[in-house]
């Protein structure tokens, strides 16, 4: 794979110093660790996410208004140490506590797990929601061992704008678990991404294969098939998807396609297309769509579609404006639009 | 037991012994990403020669007295730089038994059976994972049982080492057969069957070159 790096072992340190030189005027690196935070903190609790890199732009493109105040980066789809969470954590702490918002993997959980054990010598209290939105990582009854995949950009911006609010770790925590809980993805691949600096990429898929539930790491999925049209493959992916969630018909929901590195917005929004009509069909209510590529595996080929469940309360801080240097949101005035 | 006799060895072979681990484990990373990319995100190679790479810069850097500060170098080492699961786990695998130890100049079987038996534990603690579950812990409890079966039986620290690769090989051979409760190999259910644990191989690798460097030594 051609990519366009130095030296292998700095591709994270040197893509950060690009990162900085574009945004400077609202982040600050964190020193010594791979952390970035916003310049502008404000009195309340603090969000930190974070994760491996190379799924750019999350999470680094994350930090600001009404989303992450903090992110711990780690090596190239490796979770961050845990003194990287610890320093940023320390340096977003306002005294209101830190709750920690990332995608469920067993690395980002052992680290972040160690992070809390030294903040607590620091005095500084921490709540954790893993997002666990891959319906096809594990069955609904075990919603809580599902991975996190682009389901990370809904759950991050309801905390962010809770704790905007003002609210109490404990409540940023209530809300923010409650849009975990109602987040829901599925995803497909057409071809995998490579880690910078490797010369074989994790999988291999036949040219005419693709592969249904593939984890954003190459994670092996539930099914291969043949590459079918646009709309077939979203009607699957959606039925399944809605088979594995708790959305009923009158519903409201938040919808977003994510493209996984390489499948073109043209391409993903003839997807978005399709998942609308088929929501319609099934008298599930659209609040709101976003399609775009948050959430990459470097060169992967593919995309999943996101679903989070609304109601009254997720709506308003789903409509809160978040600045960041990769996801805006103005604040909306709706006029009863589906 | 002294330092000369050939059952034990001083703070700084131990220092010795690591860097050749560290060696040989980086030269193991394109076998251990192939092993961890037919079931796992294929990053445990690359992880392990991060954590290897950064231990060997610290160890170089200093010179020990004890082997507490050696086990807490290499460990804390990984911790520091490498993220992902394996950054804490295998740090644990040398922080976790040297904790309230007292400072030892010297490193023979029951010694090594001792800090390696608390590690295990602290794993399983941290990990909240057991054996049988496809992680470095079905190669490495096997290690510890053995280290302490050879130390019981006043084993020098070569013999034990021969026997505890031994037990490390069928801990390797046994993840095949394991269905993965633990980590980013779990949601393949079945279809991890037949393949090997990339962390119980690491830990196979981490003994039989520990080992080898204690053959190599007998040898001088």
């Amino acid at each position: 794979m051609k990519k366009i790096i130095n030296n292998p072992g700095h591709v994270v340190q040197e893509a950060i110093e690009g990162y900085m030189c574009a945004f400077k005027d609202s982040i600050t690196k964190v020193e010594n660790v791979n952390g970035i935070i916003r310049k502008d903190l404000k009195e309340k609790v603090a969000i930190v996410s974070g994760g491996g890199s190379g799924h750019e732009p999350l999470f680094l493109g994350f930090v600001g208004e009404g989303l992450a105040d903090g992110v711990a980066i780690g090596n190239v789809f490796a979770a961050p140490t845990p003194n990287t969470v610890q320093h940023v954590a320390k340096a977003v702490n306002r005294g209101k506590g830190v709750l920690f918002v990332y995608g469920n993997y067993a690395g980002d959980v052992l680290n972040f797990d160690m992070a809390s054990e030294l903040l607590e010598f620091d005095d500084i209290q921490t709540k954790t929601v893993l997002v666990t939105d891959d319906v096809a990582s594990a069955p609904a009854e075990r919603k809580g061992d599902r991975r996190g995949i682009a389901g990370d950009v809904f759950v991050l911006k309801i905390a962010g704008a809770a704790s905007e609010k003002g609210w109490s770790l404990d409540e940023v925590t209530r809300v923010t678990q409650k849009a975990a809980d109602q987040t829901f993805s599925i995803g497909v691949a057409t071809a995998p991404g490579t880690i910078p600096g490797e010369t074989e990429p994790p999988f291999v898929l036949g040219d005419d294969e693709i592969e249904f539930g593939m984890g954003i790491h190459g994670e092996p999925g539930l099914k291969r098939t043949k590459l079918m049209s646009a709309d077939e493959l979203t009607d699957e992916l959606a039925e399944k998807l809605l088979e594995e969630s708790n959305i009923q018909p009158g519903d409201e929901v938040a919808v977003y396609v994510n493209g996984l590195g390489s499948t073109t917005l043209l391409e993903l929004l003839i997807v978005n297309r399709r998942v609308a009509q088929l929501l319609n069909k099934k008298k599930i209510d659209i609040y709101d769509m976003d399609v775009n590529s948050y959430c990459t595996t470097q060169e992967m080929g593919g995309f999943s579609i996101t679903l989070l469940k609304l109601d009254v309360e997720l709506k308003e801080l789903y409509d809160a404006p978040a600045s960041a240097p990769y996801y805006k949101k103005t604040q909306k005035i709706r006029e009863g639009v589906k | 037991m002294s330092i000369e006799t050939a059952n034990s060895i001083t703070a700084s072979q131990v220092k010795d012994m690591f860097l050749y681990v560290g060696e040989k484990v980086i030269e193991s990373k394109p076998l251990l990403t192939k092993i961890d990319s037919a079931i796992g995100d294929g990053d445990h190679g690359i992880g392990m020669s991060v954590g290897f790479t950064k231990a060997a810069e610290n160890l170089k850097a200093n010179e020990f007295t004890t082997v507490n500060d050696v086990f807490k170098t290499v460990g804390m080492s990984m911790i520091s730089s490498m993220g992902g699961a394996s950054g804490v786990i295998f740090g644990t695998m040398f922080v976790g038994g040297i904790k309230g130890l007292e400072p030892k100049t010297s490193l023979d079987l029951q010694l090594l059976a001792s800090i390696y038996d608390k590690a295990l534990e602290a794993i399983k603690l941290r990990g909240k994972a057991d054996l049988g579950d496809k992680t470095m812990i079905d190669a490495f409890q096997p290690v510890v049982e053995t280290l302490k079966v050879c130390a019981n039986k006043n084993e020098s620290l070569v013999e034990g080492l021969k026997q505890a690769e031994i037990a490390a090989l069928q801990g390797v051979e046994n993840t095949k057969d394991y269905v993965a409760k633990f980590g980013r190999a779990k949601s393949l259910g079945e279809r991890a069957i037949g393949h090997q644990d990339a962390g119980a191989t690491t830990v196979s690798i981490i003994i039989k070159s520990m080992k080898e460097w204690l053959e190599g030594q007998g040898n001088e």
